[in-house]
């Protein structure tokens, strides 16, 4: 990153991205604690948070390095671990936090919660509790925007290593390619999918490798760096937008809690984490800001800005209604609603 | 830890661990494949197998349930009985090809040639506080199908003698557990045989035949519970499997008590409760009612997901409207 003043405030601005992203998710994880796992197992207590929770923490550097180079008119779809892509591409933090609560002002008016976060009015089309099933929508969504020809607007689609491995992830990379269509796929390889080493399980070299061999030119870049994520980012969301086709970023980063809020991840090797922690994405950035001259105050304030944005937020979502019960029965459908009985 | 009846005391997912640990022994054609089995799975009901009986017989995957399914179906007809491993119903459906158009078609529409032993293991149901893309119940689906055995356990001896049956019946079998039964304790005797086909009777009345399966049937035995306070007696029966279903034992109840409530999580419009009271009211002219979820999604705020619940409550006023 370029030691100017711009440079300087384009990097405030993604450590701020990350701040906010952490501070999120660290309040939503206390929240959901005394909640209902997702592994079957009910502890006591009424958590505010509840049903799986996948945190993003470690990998902030992805979303904020990728999204701020995107318009609101962009699309987004994302995965089941998407706080940080829909927080990273504009949407209301409170508005979230909502959601995740369950209280009829969140996004999806409490029908969806973590795992199923949507913002239509920025552009993410939303979280998905099936593995690989946004990459197919984020091709449809981007043919759209081939075929409906208003803008240069892109469709980036993000998605887990282990997203790989499914048909949908190969069926829409050829779909795009041959369309030649305006898409960044975006591979956060955190190395582990659910509990099981994506490593093992995966032939070849990985996402970069699959794109390759489809012509799709890919970039692997060091996904705990929000510096370079940010400059890889800013060539391929270019070139995408230019009309030059699919692009794949791969980026290589480490999932730094367990697959879902309860999982205290006991399956892996305590050395491994603790080698990643050592190149945590928010620590790394700041140390480099500090180096590039920005004040330690300042980055003081944006941490202590986010946490203030966070506590707020709690406070909305705690004092937010609840749904009304008949809200169940809306948006269902439109013709033949309500004849269910 | 044993039991006063003989039996050992388990959780609904140890008693399919201790289910698939001595298929595995009996047979060595057994395999189990999936995402996250060498950990024991997802809800523990794996636990320990793969430490047992080695990785090439508990076979971690990568995540590809289609590929699950259809190799599978592969492994079947060339002479192996895998267990398939989909996580939940909801991600079954990214393998549905595989197992409509190929693992049920197979043995028929070859002429008999070949044969497709496998067990699809894909819990069902509510999972609270999960939202609509993990808390489907789709049985219905798959009793639609022809070629496919569909069961759904709802206790620890069940689940033990249900999955042993399914492994030893040569037919690929939809095995449908519920996902917040996992924990569920209770006795299981190595010694009862639970054939597949047969229903429980769980309550023996005269006032009504009630009908459930899965973890359904806690609802209806609480809701049995009030309507015997109030003096009536329900003959509550389990189904536990739902293709073939036992029609000797649901006929001849309502036969005798000539009326019939057929309870399911599932959402009521085209649920399987529908198949059940036509099947008895054509056979027997009793009077018929059927109960299920409302069709909409279920939701994941706690007052939307309630939505989605039949209830011991809506249970007992169903049955007392078919009395009145
Ligand atoms: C089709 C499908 N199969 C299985 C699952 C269960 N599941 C949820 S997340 C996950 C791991 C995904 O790994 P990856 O794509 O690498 O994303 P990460 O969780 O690491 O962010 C699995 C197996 C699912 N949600 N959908």
């Amino acid at each position: 990153m370029d030691p100017s003043n711009s440079g300087r405030s384009s990097g405030t601005a993604l450590y701020r991205t990350m701040v906010r992203i952490r501070a999120f998710e660290n309040a939503a994880e206390t929240a959901s604690q005394g909640g209902v796992s997702a592994y079957g197992q009910q502890a006591a207590g009424a958590a505010k948070v509840r049903g799986p929770l996948h945190l993003s923490t470690g990998q902030e550097a992805v979303p904020a390095g990728v999204c701020a180079h995107l318009r609101t008119s962009d699309y987004l779809t994302s995965t089941h671990r998407g706080h940080g892509h829909t927080l990273a591409k504009g949407a209301d933090l409170a508005r979230m936090m909502c959601e995740l609560f369950g209280k009829a002002t969140g996004f999806n008016g409490g029908k969806g919660g973590s795992m199923h976060i949507a913002d239509f009015s920025v552009g993410m089309l939303g979280a998905n509790g099936v593995v690989a099933a946004g990459l197919p929508i984020a091709v449809g969504a981007a043919h759209a925007q081939k075929l409906l020809r208003k803008s240069d607007d892109i469709t980036v689609c993000f998605f887990g290593d282990g997203a790989i491995n499914r048909g949908p992830f190969l069926e829409a990379l050829n779909w795009a390619r041959v369309y030649a269509l305006p898409v960044l796929f975006v591979c956060e390889d955190n190395r582990w999918s659910a509990t099981t080493a994506s490593g093992p399980m995966t032939a070849g070299d990985g996402a970069s490798a699959r794109a390759a061999s489809m012509d799709i030119a890919a970039t692997q870049v060091d996904g705990n760096d929000v510096f370079a994520v940010h400059e890889t980012a800013a060539r391929l969301v270019a070139e995408v937008r230019g009309g030059g086709g699919p692009r794949l970023l791969h980026a290589l980063t480490y999932r730094v809690k367990g697959h879902v809020s309860v999982d205290l991840a006991a399956y892996r090797d305590p050395a491994e984490l603790a080698a990643a922690l050592e190149t945590d994405p928010i620590a790394r950035a700041r140390g480099h800001l500090l180096d590039m001259g920005v004040a330690a105050a300042t980055l003081d304030a944006i941490e202590n800005a986010a946490r203030d944005e966070v506590d707020s937020a709690l406070a909305i979502a705690e004092a937010a209604p609840w749904p009304e019960p008949g809200a169940a029965f809306t948006d269902v459908q439109t013709t033949g609603a309500g004849q269910w009985t | 830890m044993g039991r006063p009846g003989g039996g050992l005391d388990l959780s609904y997912s140890e008693a399919a661990v201790l289910a698939i640990q001595r298929e595995m022994q009996a047979d060595p054609r057994v395999v189990v494949l999936g995402e996250d089995v060498g950990r024991g799975g997802i809800f523990g009901q794996y636990k320990g197998l793969q430490q047992a009986f080695g990785a090439e017989r508990v076979i971690d995957t990568p995540i590809s349930e289609a590929a699950i399914m259809g190799a599978g179906v592969g492994m079947a007809l060339a002479g192996l009985r895998p267990v398939v491993e989909m996580r939940v119903v909801d991600f079954a459906l990214c393998g549905m090809d595989e197992l409509v158009n190929q693992a049920a078609k197979n043995r028929f529409m070859f002429g008999g040639q070949g044969r497709v032993p496998l067990v699809a293991r894909m819990p069902g149901g509510i999972w609270d506080a999960s939202a609509a893309q993990h808390s489907q119940s789709l049985e219905a689906w798959f009793a639609h199908l022809p070629g496919v055995v569909v069961v759904s356990p709802s206790t620890p001896q069940d689940n033990y003698g249900l999955l042993r049956a399914a492994l030893q019946c040569g037919d690929p079998v939809v095995y449908i557990e519920h996902k917040t039964l996992w924990g569920l304790r209770g006795e299981v005797n190595e010694d009862i045989a639970v054939p597949l086909g047969k229903a429980r009777r769980v309550r023996e009345g005269n006032a009504l035949t009630l009908v459930s399966w899965s973890r359904q049937m806690q609802a209806c035995a609480a809701a049995c519970d009030a309507l015997a306070a109030e003096g009536m007696a329900v003959d509550l029966i389990d189904l536990r499997t739902l293709w073939p279903w036992d029609r000797e034992t649901v006929l001849a109840s309502c036969a005798r008590t000539r009326r019939l409530l057929v309870v399911h999580e599932a959402v009521q419009v085209a649920g399987f409760g529908a198949e059940i009271a036509a099947s008895a009211a054509e056979a027997t002219g009793c009077r018929v009612a059927r109960l299920g979820a409302p069709r909409i999604p279920v939701g994941y705020a706690s007052v939307l997901e309630a939505q989605s619940r039949v209830g011991p409550e809506a249970i007992a006023a169903a049955a007392r409207k078919l009395l009145g």
